[in-house]
């Protein structure tokens, strides 16, 4: 082991300064030629612990999506493979015209957008609670965190057949508890799944997904400069002036954040819809639809072709998010 | 969770004193501190409510089928562990021993490919960070985004044509580049925590790579590899479309087993949330383990 101490201050300087700011790319001007080789010899070698990593992502990730493309391409249907033949574009018109795939790109719309703005702002509230000291609190946060630990088939299921469920499920069987304390011989027992299926799918989503959202604000929180709002608070300012002018400027960036990341996840949300109402009644959302194309209705060539819709459709949600992550990224290293 | 503690060691001596002053006073204070307590009971009621579904589920796995699906419910009968013996196979039925080992070989074997993976990667990208290191590491977080269901078909054809389908290191290999950028992400964040100057003095000193990456850097990164392979572990133990499309009867993981318990006859309610649990449990606890790092890891390391 070697004492830290040791190391000479000048050193420092370069290798800090790659590792705040990219520097440009050196252009291979004619004037300044360096002795080439070894440069590029050392290059390599402080590249090649990333090879491994990249080379396999790329096969992984991205060869499959080049073969998407590809099928999108084809007309083929599993169950007749001498038929497949080459069409075009014809996929993307069916895709285009297909009544199924908008209605489930409107479902996917409509259960991203109600789960994400409700559990962001569910969190916000839940985080605001846990930002204070009270007795109890470590219990709290972690009685809160519960839901998001438990296996999304697990917790799928947990809301269909006992919380939803007609005849026994909790809700039903809470309302009959209420109703017999007050004498009422008929409580009102929805079948809630195909009462309101969107509803019910949407609501354990908020379940789980809440403490996540919870988790990123309470970050933020947390990572207020204090003296800042002391400062204000002396000024005079209340507790809302202080909320709103301070914390929530504060905020935006994570639950920009929360938001995206949140959407990204939900859009590729499977585990719930499957399990809750198999997609029936009008809450097929994408994933499920391709799943079903592919995997009932063995149409490659179409499921490729909405395969391909909902990368494009991602692509420009991604980079939207990729923009948010870069912001708080750079003020990251900035800061350290 | 440090964060806290620290803030809250900074803030906390000045308005300690103060609070202990006024407390003795009533008036505004008095009010302050009734409300205080007021927002306090109602996060332990929003912390009860969250978590009343889980303590359902864990009192129902405890019940019998019959006590199980009454209406009103009934709190107080009897517990039995009729529900976990049942999955366990003690009173027939399928054993649940396989889907669970297949799971936690695909979990762990996923885990210590990512971190095979990753670790080299995340010190290319932090301690000798190479030229346009950043658009490297969007570039990995970019393949995060793109729903995995439309490589779903591909993936297929391939398992299918190469004789892989329903073959555990299959989805061994999908896991790992599920998780890859997650934990390239994860740990670049936590390799740039360590002070450069520390690896350069032992550079200077002449220790080779493998002794600096053992002494230096391990012993800093430790905890932070740790929650990287725990989150990486749950989100690989909780992965259900691919496995449910890629394995069927000897590579089925635990949570497509869990499906099976859905039968349209008879009383599966216990049964079906003993059998919850257990699979949940080790989710739980990983996730309970890693409750610090867990934001930073989700966050793919923006948020610490």
């Amino acid at each position: 082991m070697t004492t830290p101490s040791a190391a000479p201050p000048p050193s420092i300087g370069p290798r800090t300064a790659t590792a705040s700011t990219p520097q440009p790319p050196i252009s291979p001007s004619p004037s300044t030629t360096p002795p080439r080789a070894p440069g590029r010899l050392k290059a390599w070698a402080t590249r090649a612990p990333l090879l491994p990593a990249l080379v396999f992502l790329i096969a992984v990730t991205q060869l499959p999506f080049v073969a998407t493309l590809v099928i999108s391409l084809f007309d083929w249907n599993s169950l007749d493979p001498d038929e497949r033949h080459f069409t075009g574009l014809s996929n993307y018109q069916h895709a285009a015209q297909d009544a199924a795939l908008r209605e489930s790109v409107l479902t996917t719309a409509v259960l991203t957008a109600t789960v994400v703005l409700t559990t962001v702002v569910l969190g916000l509230l839940l985080a605001l609670l846990l930002d204070r000291k009270f007795r109890g609190r470590g219990v709290v946060r972690t009685l809160l965190i519960a839901p998001f630990l438990v296996v999304p088939v697990a917790a799928a299921l947990l809301w269909k057949h006992a919380l939803y469920n007609p005849e026994y499920g909790l809700f039903n069987g809470a309302l009959s508890w209420v109703a017999e304390r007050f004498g009422d011989d008929t409580p009102p027992q929805p079948d809630w799944v195909s009462e309101m299926p969107l509803l019910a799918v949407e609501a354990s989503l908020v379940w789980q997904w809440t403490p996540f959202m919870m988790l990123i604000l309470l970050a933020g929180l947390q990572s207020r400069p204090l003296d800042m709002i002391e400062a204000a608070r002396i000024d005079g300012a209340g507790n809302w002036q202080i909320f709103r002018y301070l914390t929530l400027p504060h905020l935006r960036r994570y639950l920009e954040l929360g938001v995206l990341l949140g959407s990204v996840y939900i859009v590729q949300n499977f585990d719930a819809v499957f399990t809750i109402t198999s997609g029936g009644l009008d809450t097929a959302n994408l994933p499920y639809t391709i799943y079903q194309t592919f995997y009932q209705a063995h149409e490659y060539g179409q499921a490729s072709a909405a395969g391909v819709l909902v990368v494009i459709g991602s692509i420009i949600i991604a980079t939207f998010a990729l923009r948010v992550v870069s912001s708080l990224f750079t003020e990251g290293a900035s800061r350290s | 969770m440090t964060t806290t503690t620290a803030a809250d060691a900074s803030a906390a001596p000045a308005p300690r004193s103060w609070m202990a002053r006024v407390r003795l006073r009533t008036g505004p204070q008095a009010k302050a501190r009734r409300r205080g307590a007021a927002l306090g009971l109602l996060a332990w009621l929003a912390g009860i409510l969250f978590f009343l579904p889980v303590a359902w589920m864990v009192l129902t796995s405890l019940h019998s089928e019959t006590d199980a699906a009454t209406n009103p419910p009934s709190l107080g009968a009897s517990l039995t562990w009729d529900g976990y013996r049942e999955f366990f196979g003690t009173n027939g039925g399928a054993s649940p021993w396989p889907p669970l080992i297949n799971s936690l070989t695909a979990s762990v074997c996923s885990t210590l490919l990512v971190l095979v993976l990753a670790l080299p990667a995340a010190y290319a990208l932090s301690l000798r960070p190479v030229r346009k290191w950043t658009d490297v590491l969007f570039f990995f977080l970019s393949t995060k985004m793109l729903p995995a269901v439309a490589g779903l078909l591909p993936v297929y054809l391939f398992a299918k044509n190469a004789g892989l389908l329903d073959n555990i290191w299959l989805l061994v290999i999908l896991y790992t580049s599920m998780n890859l950028p997650i934990a390239v992400w994860m740990m670049q964040s936590f390799l740039a925590d360590i002070p450069v100057a520390i690896i350069e003095a032992a550079q200077i000193d002449g220790a080779p790579l493998r002794t600096i990456l053992a002494r230096v850097v391990a012993p800093i990164a430790g905890p932070g590899i740790a929650a990287t392979s725990l989150i990486c572990f749950i989100f690989s133990w909780n992965e259900m479309l691919f496995a449910r499309v890629l394995t069927g009867v000897r590579a089925q993981t635990a949570p497509v087993f869990l499906t099976s318990f859905i039968t349209s006859q008879g009383l599966f309610l216990a049964k079906v949330c003993a059998a919850s649990v257990v699979i949940s449990l080790p989710v739980l606890a990983a996730g309970f383990a890693a409750q610090d790092k867990l934001v930073q890891g989700l966050s793919l390391g923006a948020v610490k």
